[in-house]
């Protein structure tokens, strides 16, 4: 029939228009930071000064590269036990029970919290604690921001290990117990290395979504353009930088941050790949 | 193996259950531990927001910073309301969602009747990647094409666009899951009378997928509505209500941030945030209730 060829062909265009939407993407960035390249070659990668004074303008990625880096981290190991217990608690120790449902959407419930509200929770309820405990004197930085993607990132840290761990085959456990092993040896010699794989798929999409977090962190980080000296020192992110200074970009400084957008870009895409790579090979 | 001669060598079962009661109740503490802030945040905003809502706060528009001081000062609360962050927010998340929803469910409707075309596993990769794109660098990209070439200016279109390209991949894996789980059945019965592939797509598909579709975009719009990044870079803000998609508009998440920069006007972002979980929320709730509904069917 005529009318399907034509279907068909719609369906196909509208497929089209996505794949044109990603290439137009990587395109309009590649473009956006030719010059900042063209001025500083990969320098601009690997040079950690950040300098928008006119005149002597000097830009490096190099601070929020690291910044980015290590915020993330630090909020993956964070996330990490609270992410695992709350997996077990879910998908083992309270299978199919009232309470497992309640703590379960009440992680979803995390998922939908605006950033910006973290970021305010943050900043008036995390940041005095942060500074009772004298870990650092104004309550910004590293830290507090790890503390805040950690609580973020759970969500989805969770959402694919719990189901893949309550997969696990109720013979292998029941086998394991049969041996007379207890309930925590058979989380750690049955459980975890049959979900393996799932559970760090699932971290790494979390670390993914860590990446490129913009509000929360830019209202705790405390936005200088330096490579955090410790901890509890303050910085800035790739995403927070861009949010930070857009606002009175032109052309150097404008390229500068589309070519720090391009870099989130391939690093976000590329850590999603990872951790797609590993799903399907699990599945 | 090794791990089976590990157990039946330790005989010392006392020691093995009290490690086994010590790592139970430590899942039950982290768990409580995990949940704790999204009781602490809703918390927050109830006590501290509910003081500010009233009649005016849905139906005037921001105040000025100097009204707002006046008001701190005399320990009044603040007059004026987020009218125009709520018509813009409405008005940029309508116009995304026009674009992304048939879209997006186009898309995921093509994935599904090309599952096997090596095509279709591109689009799907790449809708997967555009997922995990961070939402500043989709503002960054409206940006470069709408603000600079299509409104030549910060705009309400930018902002639904940047926010159309975050809603799309999830539409369109809710649409290609809610299809897969349709019986094929229903579909060969309405090709075996002749019904026009469009038709079938209309009448049958979309149809017998309603709730999952509903689901799938309820949850989208819910992820985009307190989006604020992409929108800095994008609709920049406005202290009036805007209807015009070529002009600056606010939006509920955008005067959070403004309220929060504006040390007489920072009382009013704790309404404004539980306005805005409240919205999120209910969308949630909705949504969860729909995908119940369709499980006991």
């Amino acid at each position: 029939m005529k009318s399907d060829k034509v279907t068909k062909q719609i369906l196909f265009a509208a497929s089209l228009i996505i794949l044109l939407t990603a290439a137009g993407m990587v395109f309009s960035l590649i473009m956006g930071a030719i010059p900042v390249f063209k001025e500083f070659g990969l320098g601009f990668v690997f040079s950690n000064e950040w300098d928008p004074t006119e005149g002597r303008e000097n830009y490096g990625a190099l601070p929020f590269i690291a910044g980015t880096l290590i915020t993330s981290i630090l909020a993956i190991v964070i996330c990490l036990p609270m992410a695992f217990s709350t997996s077990l608690f879910i998908g083992e120790y309270f299978r199919k029970s009232a309470v497992a449902s309640v703590i379960s959407s009440m992680v979803d419930l995390l998922a939908g919290v605006p950033s910006i509200v973290y970021g305010l929770w943050g900043f008036y309820t995390l940041r005095p604690i942060i500074m009772e405990l004298g870990l650092s004197p104004q309550g910004y930085g590293v830290f507090t921001s790890g503390i805040i993607l950690a609580i973020m990132i759970i969500p989805y840290a969770t959402s694919l290990s719990n189901e893949i761990i309550s997969m696990v085959p109720n013979e292998l456990k029941e086998a394991a117990y049969s041996l007379g092993a207890t309930r925590m040896e058979v989380v750690f010699t049955v459980i975890l290395p049959n979900a393996r794989s799932g559970i760090v798929a699932s971290y790494i999409l979390a670390f993914g979504r860590a990446l490129g977090e913009t509000m929360a962190v830019t209202m705790l980080i405390g936005n200088s353009n330096v490579v955090p000296d410790s901890l509890f020192g303050t910085g800035n992110t790739m995403a927070s930088v861009i949010a930070n200074q857009f606002g009175e970009a032109d052309g150097l400084k404008l390229s500068a941050l589309i070519g720090i957008g391009l870099l989130l870009f391939i690093i976000t895409a590329l850590v999603n790949w990872i951790g797609k790579i590993i799903i399907k090979k699990f599945s | 193996m090794k791990a089976q001669i590990e157990l039946a060598n330790q005989d010392n079962s006392s020691y093995r259950k009290l490690k086994d009661r010590i790592f139970f109740w430590f899942i039950v503490v982290m768990s409580v531990v995990t949940i704790s802030p999204i009781v602490m945040i809703i918390g927050k905003l109830v006590v501290k927001g509910f003081r500010q809502f009233n009649f005016n706060f849905f139906t005037q528009t921001t105040p000025d910073t100097f009204e707002a001081m006046m008001a701190v000062s005399q320990g009044e609360i603040i007059p004026g309301g987020i009218l125009n962050g709520i018509t813009g927010s409405l008005l940029v998340v309508v116009l995304a969602s026009v674009m992304a929803i048939p879209l997006g469910v186009i898309i995921g409707i093509y994935l599904y009747e090309n599952q096997a075309k090596r095509y279709a596993g591109l689009i799907r990769s790449i809708a997967d990647v555009l997922q995990g794109v961070p939402s500043i660098v989709l503002g960054l990209i409206s940006y470069l094409w709408i603000v600079k070439h299509v409104t030549t200016g910060f705009s309400a279109l930018a902002g639904s666009v940047s926010l159309c390209i975050m809603m799309l991949p999830l539409i369109i894996r809710s649409t290609e899951e809610t299809m897969k789980m349709i019986p094929t059945s229903i579909k060969e019965a309405g090709l075996a009378l002749g019904v026009p592939y469009y038709k079938i797509i209309l009448r049958v598909l979309i149809p017998t997928g309603f709730s999952g579709l509903m689901t799938g975009i309820l949850l989208a719009i819910s992820r985009i509505i307190g989006e604020t990044a992409p929108l800095m870079l994008t609709t920049l803000g406005s202290p009036v209500v805007n209807m015009n998609i070529a002009k600056p508009t606010s939006a509920v998440p955008l005067l959070i941030w403004e309220f929060y920069n504006d040390p007489n006007m920072v009382d009013l972002i704790w309404s404004s945030s539980l306005f805005l979980m409240g919205f999120v929320l209910t969308l949630n709730i909705i949504s969860k209730r729909i995908a119940a509904k369709r499980r006991t069917i």
